[in-house]
């Protein structure tokens, strides 16, 4: 029976490697993004050819972070997959009722600026840690 | 759910990481089920059943049936 004694268990190990590989490829893709829109300012003068490559670039990394995202969700235990998918759904529905909000904020005087996707963005990864956060507690 | 899992698990010297492990689940699964706050799927109660040859019905207790 002392044959299943371990301190770390492999799922856990499991766990860390995908979590990193998900880190890896989120921050190529943030960075791409960042080449996206300052390299045709700042690098590249607006050339067609640069943009249209970087641009490829960009969607490319985003779908590679997106099948590492899926290969770690399938990696989740059954707990573990249940707290993330329900930090998502949350997620997802302040996204909408947020974003359908703010936008119409400007359209009925509420503020003078035009809404920004970045503060929904902000919002929603707010919102999923703060989920994850709880959902974590809950079943400590 | 209520369940025997920390007995069971007492009995064989085991710690949560050895259960989590044989399991193929996180500590954090292990521990959830065995407090109760987390009801383990069908295949999962199997599996745990079969670890400790019993049934899943030894390990685990359907408390709107009692």
């Amino acid at each position: 029976m002392n044959n299943i004694k371990h301190n770390e268990t492999n799922c856990e190990q499991q766990g860390n490697h995908f979590i990193k590989q998900l880190a890896l490829w989120t921050l190529a893709w943030v960075a791409s993004t960042a080449l996206l829109r300052f390299g045709a300012e700042f690098i590249w003068d607006y050339q067609v050819a640069f943009s249209i490559a970087a641009l490829m670039a960009h969607l490319a990394l985003g779908l590679a972070m997106i099948m590492v995202n899926v290969k770690h969700l399938a990696n989740l235990d059954e707990l573990q997959r249940k707290i993330t998918m329900d930090a998502m759904g949350i997620t997802l529905g302040v996204g909408l009722i947020a974003g359908i909000a703010y936008e119409q904020l400007e359209d009925i005087k509420l503020i003078s600026f035009e809404p920004e996707i970045n503060h929904l963005i902000m919002i929603m990864a707010f919102t999923y840690i703060i989920s994850i956060l709880i959902g974590n507690r809950k079943y400590q | 759910m209520k369940n025997r899992l920390k007995v069971l698990r007492a009995e064989r010297d085991w710690t949560q990481a050895d259960l989590a492990n044989a399991l193929a689940v996180s500590r954090q699964t292990a521990n959830a089920i065995e407090k109760g706050k987390f009801d383990p799927s069908l295949p999962l109660a199997f599996k745990i059943a079969r670890l400790f040859k019993l049934s899943v019905e030894d390990i685990f207790i359907d408390e709107d049936a009692s």
